[in-house]
């Protein structure tokens, strides 16, 4: 298999003894610490889906939390988020509530679309993401959108899209490359190489790694353990460092594996146990909790007050309401004399970023 | 002013007013588009705001929305109508649901040249408008004259939500008339193109022309003399003007809907549905469809003029109806 290479390259799962270079411990604790929310709310989501009290389907991103968290938490706050259904964690660092998210996933009226979509399929305009869509990768082409009025108005900020391996099959994963590559946009394109698409496994999915099409557009692809919140952090400020200074896009293709099925019914029948326990040893939150134990933090006590937050969220949305049928029509048009409503600022808790 | 001419004044127009709008599309800029509609803008307001863009309709819609939720009011133009199938999941799936499930409204106008009769083929020829007024949360909008022509360009860059703008590329050259100076808008209801009594004709876009030609000092078999027709053009087909047509029902009893589109699911479709469900007891004879049959445009000149609805069908439809 001519992609098996890519998980090669990721490394043992051996704790970093140095501290990087643009981290504190505040920030490898902080990134720490949005895995385990993610993990934690997921875990406790599945448990409400498993009762009845998640409607439709549900859909995680356990063992591929560090792909949304270490990009995230490089991000400005004037920066603009495109996540996707496996990436929670971005949307944590952005400062959405977790109870805002329990209510999401059950249908309720204080969910970020108050009911009127489901699962990860939000975006909370006032933390600067924008929800996806279930046709991927339509969103690489809304943050290539806001990358080209960024350089059209001048202004030092960068827009970032994660999207999943099979997304590079379809069609507007070629128009954003290579419209990014030909106005040269601040834009960081994260490709979750999770091993398979649904069932679909990479071999069936594309002839060539699609890190190596990066040269093809124009601009810089590389690979990244995706397991390793702390290398995805470094990535992807490096890739908005180059693209603030007129570098253009990067490519990051972050290699991880989907540890659960594509969804709540799905029992990965297809996945060889040989692979899944390859990559359970390379758990980004295990490494990530031994990288700061080693520094002295305590990590069953974070880990414990994690737990404690995510019950609490779950108590508040289990006792919110229902969204009231009546209100099923509204607001399909934004009305003309309402005040614009735009992406607005989110929280950026890197503290390489000026206070 | 040529119809042509008036959307490129409300184009220019509000470029003027408002520095957030921004023109993107394909060979809309150095060439000034495929139909001259943006000649001379690029010398104007420059080439990022007149923007030659790759040959990627998914494209133009797509960052056209990442735009416009950070700001900016982007027109993109599908350089002909049928184009629009290659961005058609951007403008349903993205666009039209974004405010619904969001909050976050996106203002973009997609401009399209649309309708067949120069023998443009099944892929320069179509009218694709039932395509987006059965998806929620787009306004569409279908300009017959030089005056709503821009004054629905000023209205629809204005909407804060995607706003759909049939442009017929038949009326371009062919339609003229008095357009007002400065800026002003077009609002997103029906218009009476002529007052009359003992019948309707329900159309919109090059079709209203059409129907004014078809009823104009129209005789019925029996020779009775000038029959007194209305023809009511909708001008806007997402939202429809409900009471505008149901008020023109009840005036004139008998009522002819002409789409130049395929005819099922047309917006006249939608508008006989209406009128079952509302103005029953209003009629004094069924409603009669004049549109074309379900068939791609064909190229050949005989062909294409046996499929789009023309002057003669539309006067042997109200013939009929004037003596049901």
């Amino acid at each position: 298999m001519a992609t098996s290479s890519t998980a090669a390259q990721t490394g043992p799962n051996t704790p970093s003894d140095s501290l990087p270079e643009h981290l504190t411990l505040d920030d490898r604790v902080g990134l720490l610490r949005a895995m385990l929310l993610m993990r934690t709310i997921e875990e406790r989501a599945m448990n409400l889906y498993r009762q009845g009290k998640v409607p439709g389907s549900f859909y995680d991103g356990f063992g591929q939390e560090a792909v949304s968290v270490g990009p995230a938490w490089a991000m400005a706050a004037a920066d603009r988020l495109c996540p996707l259904h496996r990436d929670l964690g971005a949307h944590l660092v952005r400062g959405v509530a977790p109870w805002r998210i329990m209510s999401q996933y059950m249908g309720r009226e204080a969910g970020i679309t108050h009911g009127r979509d489901g699962n990860v399929h939000f975006g909370d305009y006032r933390t600067g993401c924008v929800g996806m869509v279930s046709m991927l990768p339509d969103m690489m082409l809304v943050a290539t959108g806001m990358a080209m009025a960024f350089k059209l108005r001048s202004e030092q900020r960068c827009a970032l899209s994660w999207f999943g391996d099979g997304s590079t099959s379809r069609g507007d994963f070629h128009e954003a490359m290579n419209w990014a590559g030909v106005q040269h946009l601040p834009v960081i394109f994260v490709l979750e190489n999770n091993q398979f698409a649904y069932s679909t496994p990479l071999h069936q999915q594309f002839a060539v790694n699609p890190v190596e099409r990066a040269e093809g557009y124009g601009f810089l692809g590389t690979s990244v353990d995706g397991n390793d919140a702390e290398a995805m952090f470094e990535a992807t400020r490096a890739a908005r460092a180059r693209a603030l200074e007129g570098g253009g896009p990067t490519l990051i293709e972050a290699v991880t594996m989907r540890m659960h099925g594509h969804a709540a019914h799905d029992d990965m029948k297809y996945v060889p146990k040989a692979l899944f326990d390859e990559w359970r040893a390379k758990d980004p939150i295990d490494r990530q909790s031994a990288r700061v134990a080693a520094q002295g933090v305590d990590v069953d006590a974070l880990k414990a007050e994690v737990r404690e937050q995510v019950e609490q969220a779950t108590q508040k949305a289990l006792e919110g309401e229902m969204p009231d049928p009546a209100t099923a029509t509204e607001r399909v048009f934004h009305p003309r004399d309402a005040e614009e409503v735009l992406l607005e600022d989110g929280t950026a808790p890197w503290s390489g970023f000026p206070e | 002013m040529t119809y042509l001419q008036a959307i490129s004044e409300g184009l220019r127009s509000e470029m003027r007013d408002d520095e957030r709008v921004l023109l993107m599309g394909e060979d809309i800029g150095v060439f000034g588009g495929a139909f001259k509609v943006t000649d001379g803008f690029i010398g104007e307001f420059g080439i990022d705001r007149v923007m030659d863009t790759p040959l990627a309709e998914s494209g133009i819609v797509g960052t056209a929305v990442g735009a416009a939720i950070v700001g900016m009011r982007p027109v993109c133009e599908m350089q002909f109508a049928d184009f629009v199938a290659c961005g058609f999941d951007q403008i349903i799936n993205v666009a039209g649901k974004m405010f619904y499930r969001q909050g976050l409204p996106v203002n973009i106008t997609v401009r399209l040249p649309s309708g067949g009769g120069f023998s443009g083929g099944p892929f320069h020829s179509q009218s694709p408008e039932a395509w987006f007024m059965h998806s929620p949360g787009i306004k569409v909008v279908a300009p017959s004259t030089a005056e709503d022509a821009k004054g629905l360009m000023i209205a629809s860059i204005r909407d804060p939500n995607p706003v759909v703008y049939m442009e017929h590329k038949n009326l371009y050259r062919r339609v003229k008339g008095d357009v007002p100076e400065g800026s002003y808008e077009t609002p997103f209801s029906a218009r009476v193109a002529r007052e009359g009594s003992e019948l309707v004709v329900i159309t919109y876009g090059a079709m209203v022309n059409t129907a004014l030609e078809a009823t104009e000092d129209l005789d019925t078999h029996s020779g009775t003399g000038g029959a007194s027709i209305m023809v009511l053009d909708l001008r806007t087909l997402k939202p429809l003007d409900e009471p505008a047509i149901l008020s023109a029902v009840r005036a004139c009893s008998k009522v002819v809907i002409v789409d130049e589109a395929n005819q099922t699911c047309a917006a006249g479709a939608q508008v006989a549905a209406l009128i079952a469900e509302h103005a029953f007891e209003d009629l004094d004879g069924p409603v009669v469809r004049v549109a074309s049959p379900d068939v791609p445009v064909p190229y050949s000149p005989p062909l294409e003029q046996a499929v789009l609805p023309s002057v003669d069908r539309v006067r042997e439809a109200c013939r009929q109806l004037l003596e049901y």
